[in-house]
């Protein structure tokens, strides 16, 4: 028997959380006041959590490294959150939601965390918008909705391209109004540097004070981990420049598990690379991919007259150009989910297709959008004879109102109009379905110590499909975590302050003090970056889009050669007592460098391909699939959830097998 | 497209911590490509300072597109720079020529005190949204279906408009009384036009007027500034929203 113990609870699929909560211990108001809990991260997982944790009336006190909460990465969400409204009455449910998202995560993720993230998925849009979150409307004054990849039906929610920003401005409403009422103690520009196991349960954390540099010790009765993903192990993502593993790896280095560290979702639609001094790549939300169709030339002789400037893209007819989406996958077309759109424009560009001078980019064109909006826009305005540049004129301005600030941002990075000429996009990485490891009731293998949105393992499988994040975030921080901390926080209620002047607090602010201190006694010769793009490179070559077991072996050494150099030659200027950028640039790309090791040990013992996970060693040899990747449900029908063992790359490996009761196992088909 | 890069001259904001003085200092970068950001300019030099041993220029930053509001900067006398309705980390190196002087410090204002080289504290902005940036509903999630109350798309989208501030604190630097109307009008704004906020909207104007004056942000005299350098274009109609939310509920009390 695994050590692991999902704790999914009996009964059918559809009355699990029901049943589930009404059984769950509750804590009583008043004892609620006697038990604090920490909550590190205030994107919407943590702000959420940290909002009603403290609306329930435990006392909370968060924690977040930018300048104030409300700027955690989560506000640079761009494109929408899903939910099973079926407002637009084109047959979604729950039942659908949960498929798709099985489905979509190449059925790796766990049955009953996702049925219940499809259930309170609409509760969610409910109480965003009774906290004022500005959703788009229709003019008859309803919720508008949207399309995203790997689905049929109409159900992301959006509030242009800012949706993250409005949900995110949401939950810090909720928790400003906490911290007014003195119920959240917030502390901005702290970074969490070790959590504090006393007798096996996670009783507080040691934090650095950004500014001075002081090093603090406080103390819960749980913790909430709810720290975002590690995309910035590979230097470039899209991810915010602080995205950190450190939280997630403290904890897993004092006995949480960390489970299937090598998914990775590489996103198809980013602005591609331009030079060596690029620090992170940008979206182009996958909602561009409702109007956009994805295309490069037919023919290799046009490819390299535009890469010449010789040709301009627009110059291209019909039919010498390839929209290979639409003509591999013709149910989907351009809504493919992402691993299977990016997987498909890495292989045009390594067949040498590429359109810009690095080979690495594919058009995302609009204009036969533009063109179809327009004549639209023309009907209804009754202009019958209206000419092409008004049709184009009328056509430009729907798109403007769906996608402005996208194609701003995108004209401002690379000096081109979208409306005029297509996009040039490639993949990139942007999301880590890996993460701590939990239970149904988001608890790690540390009693304790909880994990919420993208820190944990997650409901989204191999693959999460589009605005599935938002989504889960938002489950997780307003309508799981508050009821299932309450199970554990009940057993609680008798142990009383718990004090930050014992031996396990000592030794974590000792370990924690020692490991600053060595990184500044280092002086080395090179920056952190310097091992830090390093590290990326190695991971983008050898354990990126597509790996193998000899890319995956050699990188595996390499990374503990970069990690051996980084200990011995890294140079951190300034001091430790005060506002030191480099060094807390140094404490992450130090936890970056041994999670790395895992990551590609993960993606070598997982010899399968699945969602975003790519083995070359397995892919479909013939048939009508032939190509495509190919899932090995006999061998690999797991989690895979890795133990600390001293050394990152030694740790080990525990399954929780996973069970399909409710979706029949099938390949997954997007033609 | 020219390939040769641009060599610069910066002149820029030093200053230990909150307690020290601080000054200009000048550093020379090379071989700038006009494609690169600003603060991917600033990287170059940091990598250049680590690499004489010397300490880089702290500045904030985190998205680097343009959402979080971390970035500041007064460049050249203008917040976020030369260009409009963009951030500093949106603003690309092909709006600067070779052989240009940079100065770059800053946001200057009483209550956004320098925490160290162009780091201030903004913490007074979330100190006025505890004193009322929410609307008063739980997170039970009991709340009624969110397509009961149809809202005009005009009124969502305006306030929609209103929320898409990024709390950067470019208007109190752009402006030469440190006035935060702005920002305020476009927080209070972001609810007072949906019927949700509309329940509490006197009582919140009123709440964070009086924390916004605590903090020690000057008075609006109509320069219009802000408005100007505000990198999310948000309008000066917030102000006149909030002024009106503002005497309606002084009048009643
Ligand atoms: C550009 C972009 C666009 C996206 N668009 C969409 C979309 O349209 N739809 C969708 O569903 N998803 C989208 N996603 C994914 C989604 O935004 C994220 O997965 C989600 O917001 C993560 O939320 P979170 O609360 O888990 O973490 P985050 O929002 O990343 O918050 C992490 C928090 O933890 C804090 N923190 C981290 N480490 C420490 C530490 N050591 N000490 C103290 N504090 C710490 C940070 O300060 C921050 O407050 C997008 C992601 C990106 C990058
Ligand atoms: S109003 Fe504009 S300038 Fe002021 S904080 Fe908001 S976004 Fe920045
Ligand atoms: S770094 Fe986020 S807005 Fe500039």
């Amino acid at each position: 028997m695994s050590v692991l113990n999902s704790k999914v609870p009996e009964g059918p699929i559809k009355d699990k959380w029901t049943n589930h909560k009404n059984k769950i211990n509750l804590v009583n108001p008043a004892n609620k006041r006697l038990i604090d809990v920490i909550v590190v991260g205030t994107g919407l997982a943590g702000g959420a959590a940290a909002a009603s944790l403290a609306e329930m009336g435990y006392k909370v006190k968060a924690f977040c490294f930018q300048d104030s909460p409300r700027r955690a990465h989560s506000i640079a969400a761009q494109g929408g959150i899903n939910a099973a409204k079926n407002y637009q009455n084109d047959g979604d449910s729950v039942y659908r939601l949960f498929y798709d998202t099985v489905k979509g995560g190449d059925y790796r993720g766990r049955e009953a965390n996702v049925y219940r993230l499809a259930e309170v998925s609409a509760n969610i849009i409910d109480q965003c918008v009774a906290q004022g979150v500005p959703f788009a409307r229709e003019y008859g004054g309803l919720l508008d909705n949207r399309s995203f990849g790997g689905v049929l039906v109409s159900r992301t929610f959006y509030a242009k391209g800012q949706t993250g920003q409005q949900l995110l401005l949401g939950a810090y409403s909720a928790m400003n109004r906490q911290i007014g009422k003195g119920k959240i103690e917030m502390f901005n520009r702290h970074e969490m540097l070790d959590l504090v196991v006393v007798d096996g349960k996670a009783r507080g954390i040691i934090v650095r004070n950004h500014v001075n540099g002081e090093i603090s010790r406080h103390s819960a009765h749980a913790v909430v981990l709810a720290t975002g993903g590690y995309g910035n192990v590979f230097f470039l993502s899209t991810n915010a420049m602080g995205s950190n593993v450190t939280a997630a790896w403290k904890a897993h280095k004092k006995g949480a598990f960390f489970a299937n560290p090598c998914y990775t979702q590489i996103h198809p639609t980013c602005i591609p690379r331009s030079g060596d001094y690029q620090s992170k790549l940008t979206l182009m939300s996958e909602s561009l991919r409702n109007d956009g169709r994805i295309w490069v030339p037919k023919n290799i002789e046009d490819v390299e007259a535009i890469r010449s400037g010789k040709k301009k893209p627009t110059e291209l007819s019909e039919d010498e150009r390839d929209y290979y989406l639409e003509r591999r996958y013709p149910a989907f077309g351009n809504l493919v989910p992402r691993d299977v759109a990016s997987r498909a424009a890495k292989e045009r560009c390594d067949a040498g297709y590429g359109v810009n001078q690095t080979g690495e980019a594919v058009y995302l064109d609009f204009s036969s959008a533009i063109q179809r909006y327009g004549k639209e826009a023309a009907t209804v305005k009754g202009e019958k004879n209206a000419t092409k540049e008004r049709i184009t004129e009328l056509g430009e301005e729907v798109v403007r109102t769906k996608y402005g600030n996208l194609f701003q941002m995108y004209e401002k990075i690379v000096d081109d109009n979208p409306y005029k000429t297509p996009m040039m996009i490639y993949p990139a990485v942007h999301y880590t379905m890996g993460g701590l490891w939990v239970d149904y009731n988001l608890m790690t293998t540390i009693p304790g110590c909880y994990a919420a949105g993208e820190a944990n393992f997650s409901d989204h499988g191999a693959n999460r499909l589009g605005a599935s994040a938002l989504m889960q975030g938002l489950a997780d921080g307003y309508f799981v975590l508050p009821y299932t901390i309450g199970d554990y926080l009940a057993d609680e209620i008798r142990t009383g302050p718990i004090s930050t002047d014992t031996p396990e607090f000592e030794a974590a602010e000792k370990a924690v003090r020692g490991q600053l201190e060595t990184l500044m006694n280092i002086q080395g010769t090179k920056s952190v970056d310097h091992f830090h793009k390093r590290l990326g490179k190695v991971m983008w070559d050898k354990v990126g889009m597509s790996r193998n077991a000899q890319g995956l072996t050699e990188a595996i050494a390499e990374i503990r050669q970069i990690r051996e150099e980084f200990w011995k030659d890294v140079k951190i200027p300034g001091g430790l007592n005060e506002f030191n950028p480099e060094l807390a640039k140094a404490t992450k790309v130090a936890d970056f460098l041994e999670l790395g090791e895992l990551f590609a040990v993960d993606a070598l013992s997982r010899n399968e391909s699945c969602g975003g996970h790519f083995r070359e060693e397995s892919v479909e040899l013939d048939g009508e699939q032939k190509g495509e990747a190919k899932r090995d449900d006999v061998n690999f029908k797991y989690v895979a959830a890795w133990e600390w063992n001293e050394d990152p790359g030694a740790a080990n490996l525990h399954k929780e097998e996973l069970e399909f009761k409710d979706i029949e196992l099938k390949q997954r088909s997007y033609k | 497209m020219s390939e040769k890069g641009m060599n610069l001259t910066l002149k820029i904001w030093r200053q230990k911590d909150s307690k020290s003085k601080g000054k200009m200092e000048t550093y020379p970068v090379t071989n700038i490509s006009e494609h690169m950001s600003f603060l991917e300019m600033l990287d170059v030099l940091n990598e250049q300072l680590v690499e004489e041993g010397k300490e880089p220029v702290a500045f904030d930053h985190d998205c680097r597109e343009g959402i979080c509001g971390m970035c500041s900067l007064h460049i050249n006398g203008e917040a976020h720079g030369p260009d409009r309705r963009v951030t500093t980390c949106q603003l690309h190196m092909r709006m600067f020529n070779d052989g240009d002087t940079i100065h770059i410090e800053p946001w200057r204002a009483k209550a956004f005190p320098v925490i160290k080289d162009l780091i201030v504290d903004r913490s007074a902005f979330d100190r006025i949204q505890h004193a009322g940036g929410f609307i008063s509903v739980n997170t039970s999630g009991n709340t009624i279906d969110a397509n009961a109350i149809p809202i005009e798309k005009e009124d969502a989208d305006e306030a929609f408009n209103a929320a898409t501030c990024i709390g950067c604190g470019a208007c109190v630097a752009s402006c030469k009384n440190a006035s935060a109307m702005l920002f305020v009008g476009a927080k209070i704004s972001q609810f007072s036009l949906l019927p949700q906020g509309q329940v509490e909207a006197k009582n919140r104007a009123l709440n964070m007027v009086k924390q916004m004056d605590l903090e020690g942000f000057g008075n609006c005299t109509n320069t219009g500034a802000c408005e100007v350098q505000c990198p999310k274009g948000i309008s000066l109609d917030n102000i006149a929203r909030m002024n009106r939310d503002f005497l309606s509920a002084s009048v009643k009390k």
